[in-house]
């Protein structure tokens, strides 16, 4: 994102000058804008102060569980993100103004900081119908996206809604409900989930501020940072898959011994997500350490892959270990059987996510400098 | 006569557009329209009936659970499976749960800023902020120190210019009434709150594996008890369970209930401001033996009319005449008129938007004006909420639920009849937050009775082979969401869903009138009260508020694609 600088004093205390320097300077600027010497203090702070970076949060087609998901981050805690760290200039959920003077905070951010803000979406955009699917203040969603889009300096999609159309754009997608990317001519940072965890998404924020750049995105525009480990690959049961013990019906004593999901539907196998090291509210647990199968809620599609209790041989991308299954099933083999194929293809698999990984990290940039492949 | 638009009202969940008339300084009309739709109960047909509860609890994040709870009682009730005791218990510890953590923030994150001067706070007296904390409550954080560091804090964040999610808020405005001090007192609060809220959903996590939209079980709950392995829940989860209701207790007791009487205190002319509707409505919730059960249930299930607490109605979501849902006002159709109504069973919806084009000024309110239907019991309109659930329960004689209301009538000095109100509905959410704080740690020491007993089964199995199920059933799920009665209908055929619908609370408070003229809660009960500058309405948000409106749950959208049970009878 554009830097709106560091503050003036800082400026001076790094190039050397004193503070009883930096006041005469302060003197000087007041007197040429013309302010009498009472409001000299105020000036002071001015240029001693560096502005939160302004942030205008969008809702749109959207359930809000992404800003609830954000106010229980832990780390840092939201008091200290709302107080210290952002001037978070608009939010439905959270803001003071209603009506106009809500719409005048949107209007006075994007105005008075181009290029500077931060713009957070929740939620899909409606496509259909000219937009009336979703109307704020008596405008369509597309039409204040794209006004508050023009001049953002960076754009997050929070969640499944913004990032892949969720829930609404599952079959048959009655209102055209469309992922922002697909609506924008420029970078967007996905961070899809249902919602996305707490401190993943306070962690994205923190990312482009502290390091002053975007994180490094996937090819689906997910921050590698935590989108590049399948759920699968990072869970705690992963070894009671590779050593065949399941869980083969709700609280059956493989439950009662936490074995693993996978033939209870599970989706960490094709889920690309932070759960199982980032974990929920502060590490407490996650959907698989409390009994459930993964949903798969932050892949593209979720909702359409299938019944959540049935396991498919036909993931998208599962490639051969769905062909294990396929001949599990066909051939009919017993449950044993089909789990010694998972324990030896499941190493093939790994082999093939590292040699993918290699791959995909061989950006322009890197080949040019030689790579580090 | 003006005409107010405030669009959008802030600090709710969705979209939600008010247009008021205003004359001589009092609201003499009013018309609230949910201006987004999504359509997922379409999305819902042809699916399994066993995933519907992670569908439907995408209706709404800051409720999150309680559709996932009432899509599992209306699948279990079609198929006519009852859960197990500690499923039974699991799931109203996460009911409870999210009632206390949702009115908590509706209270502090929500609402306050309607009657809490962030501005003022700056003025406020440390020390005496210290007293006025220490004479009503116990609660440690209370030091003079404390709070002028807060009060420095602000005052820095103030002078940044910068004013984030407070710009432009209705600050100085003479409608608020509260002692710099005690807006001080509030602002430390509202941030204790926002840290605190954090903590009770672990809970939630602990049994869900996360929040928000924790995993639900059609037949119990997925997680599994084992006290002599570390992959369940055992010991350690159950003592965290344990630490966070006894956590929730102390601050409600110490901090949310001593808050809202205070500021009650001060705004006691809003007992007779925003009542709107006569009647009442609660379905019921916290089975104790079984959902079959309602007469076990904590919040006890009835209708008011006519705020005659001597009498309550029965209530039954299987019949054809008590609940039904017009769109003489909704941007739907229905086959056979848009005057009748439709039982949810027999609902039918089409998309039929005829509102102004976008970018637009006002609704055309004489036509159809929101996405939201219109439901009525028996005809009539009702409120839905934490006062429908105190005033039920009062009126049936619950002692516990007398007991609080009444100590709380008493503190304030107001009689009964200040509950149908704006400042009635406010309390009567904090109200029911103690008692459900209480309860809460009952269903806890049950679960740990149950487990010591030997029982340690959350699962029912018999019907979750989808072959065991008949070719058709239908099942109805009863709740009580923190905004009101929630139910879901759905209709299973050929082991798929043929049909699902959802009426939610606040589909009863924001709907638009009926075809009868009638308006629902937030239209009726804005009507008469007093606005003093138009430009600023802190009024009616504060009415509004005290509903705690929910837009993307309310906003509902149902279609068979022309195979209504409706439908074929029809033609």
């Amino acid at each position: 994102m554009a830097d709106s600088g560091p503050p003036i004093w800082q400026v001076m205390q790094s190039k050397g000058y004193s503070r009883r320097e930096f006041m005469h300077f302060c003197s000087f600027a007041a007197a040429a804008a013309g302010i009498h010497a009472s409001g000299l203090l105020s000036v002071v702070h001015a240029f001693e102060k560096k502005p939160r970076p302004p942030v205008i949060w969008l809702h749109f087609q959207e359930c809000t569980c992404c800003s609830e998901s954000f106010i229980r981050s832990s780390h840092p805690i939201v008091a200290d993100v709302l107080l210290d760290t952002l001037s978070l200039d608009y939010t439905e959920t959270l803001q003071a103004a209603a009506g106009h003077q809500a719409e005048k905070c949107l209007q006075d951010t994007i105005k008075n900081y181009p290029g500077q803000y931060i713009l957070l979406v929740e939620g899909s955009v409606p496509t259909k119908d000219g937009g009336v699917y979703c109307m704020i203040g008596g405008r369509t969603a597309e039409d204040i996206l794209q006004e508050a889009a023009k001049s953002a300096a960076s754009v997050i999609a929070w969640g499944s809604c913004a990032s892949n159309g969720c829930i609404q754009s599952a079959s048959p997608n009655p209102t055209s409900a469309t992922p922002i990317h697909k609506l924008l001519s420029r970078t967007v940072i996905n961070v899809p989930g249902c919602p996305p965890i707490a401190d993943v998404m306070t962690g994205v924020v923190t990312h482009l501020l502290v390091f002053g750049r975007a994180p490094e995105l996937d090819s689906q525009g997910r921050p590698r940072e935590f989108y590049s480990r399948r759920v699968h690959d990072t869970c705690y049961r992963r070894p009671y898959y590779d050593a065949g013990l399941f869980v083969e019906s709700w609280d059956d004593e493989s439950a009662r011994k936490g074995y693993c999901l996978y033939k209870m539907g599970c989706r960490g196998p094709v889920t690309y997500n932070a759960c199982g090291v980032t974990k929920w509210n502060n590490g407490v647990s996650y959907p698989i350490q409390s009994g459930h199968g993964c949903i798969g809620c932050s892949e593209n599609g979720f909702w359409d892959n299938g019944p959540f209790y049935q396991h498919l041989a036909s993931f998208p991308g599962f490639g051969i270990e769905s062909t294990a299954d396929t001949i599990g099933t066909a051939l009919g083999l017993t449950a044993l059987g089909g789990v010694a194929l998972h324990a030896i293809t499941t190493n093939i698999r790994k082999r093939k996510v590292i040699q993918e990984l290699k791959d995909d990290s061989l950006s322009p940039e890197k080949t040019a400098e030689g790579g580090d492949n | 006569m003006a005409r107010v638009v405030v669009d959008p009202i802030t600090r709710i969940e969705g979209h939600l557009r008010i247009e008021a008339v205003i004359e001589n300084g009092k609201i003499t009309d009013a018309f609230s329209s949910g201006t987004m739709v999504r359509g997922f109960e379409k999305i819902l047909k042809g699916r399994d009936p066993r995933d519907a509860w992670a569908f439907t609890e995408r209706a709404c994040g800051v409720c999150t659970t309680v559709h996932a709870l009432a899509s599992v009682r209306t699948v279990e009730d079609a198929l006519k499976v009852s859960v197990p005791k500690n499923a039974e218990l699991i799931r109203n510890l996460m009911f409870c749960t999210q009632m206390v953590q949702d009115h908590v923030v509706h209270f502090y994150h929500l609402h306050a800023l309607d009657w809490v001067d962030i501005v003022s706070a700056l003025s406020a007296k440390p020390e005496e902020t210290s007293k006025i904390a220490q004479t009503i409550s116990s609660w440690p954080r209370s030091s003079p120190a404390y709070f002028s560091d807060l009060q420095k804090r602000l005052k820095g964040f103030v002078d940044t210019g910068q004013l984030g999610i407070f710009a432009n808020g209705y600050w100085g405005h003479a409608a608020y009434k509260l002692p710099p001090e005690v807006n001080l007192l509030a602002v430390a609060h509202y941030l204790e709150a926002l840290e605190w809220q954090k903590e009770i959903v672990k809970i939630h996590a602990i049994f869900g594996g996360k929040n928000p939209h924790p995993n639900y079980l059609v037949g119990g709950v997925p997680c599994s008890i084992n006290i002599d392995e570390v992959n369940a829940i055992n010991t350690e989860r159950l003592n965290q369970v344990g630490q966070l209701i006894r956590d929730a207790i102390t601050f409600v007791e110490q901090v949310y209930i001593p808050d809202l009487m205070a500021i009650a205190g001060f705004y006691k002319d809003w007992a007779a401001i925003g009542g709107g509707l006569q009647n009442y409505l609660c379905y019921g919730d916290l089975p104790t033996r079984g959902y079959n059960e309602p007469d076990s249930f904590k919040f006890q299930r009835g209708a008011i009319l006519n705020r005659n607490l001597n009498e309550v109605f029965e209530v039954n979501g299987r019949d054809n005449e008590e609940i039904k849902e017009y769109i003489a006002h909704s941007w739907y159709s229905y086959a056979g008129g848009d005057q009748k109504g439709l039982h949810p069973w027999a609902g039918e919806t089409e998309f039929n938007f005829t509102g102004p084009k976008p970018p637009f000024e006002q609704l055309n309110v004489e036509g159809k004006y929101s996405w939201v239907k219109t439901p009525r019991w028996k005809d009539h309109p009702m409120e839905v909420g934490p006062l429908a659930r105190m005033l039920v329960a009062f009126a049936k004689g619950n002692t516990e639920v007398k007991d609080v209301v009444t100590e709380a009538l008493q503190k304030l000095n107001v009689p009964i009849t200040a509950l149908f109100s704006t400042l009635g509905r406010t309390a009567a959410r904090g109200l029911e937050t103690r008692l459900v704080v209480h309860w809460m740690k009952g269903f806890y020491d049950e679960l740990l009775d149950n487990i010591k007993a030997g029982d340690v089964r959350t699962f029912t199995r018999e019907k979750w082979d989808p072959s065991t199920w008949p070719d058709v059933c239908e099942g109805v799920g009863l709740s009580e969401a923190p905004r009101g009665a929630l139910a879901h209908w759905i209709r299973i055929k050929d082991k798929k869903i043929d049909n699902y619908q959802l009426v939610v609370p606040s589909t009863w408070n924001a709907s638009p009138r009926d075809a009868n003229g009638q308006r629902s809660a937030y239209e009726e009960s804005l009507i008469g009260t007093p606005v003093a500058n138009p430009e600023q309405p802190v009024e009616i948000l504060r009415t509004i508020h005290s509903f705690d409106p929910c837009l993307a749950c309310a906003v509902h959208l149902y279609d068979p694609d022309g195979k209504h049970i409706h439908q074929v009878q029809f033609y």
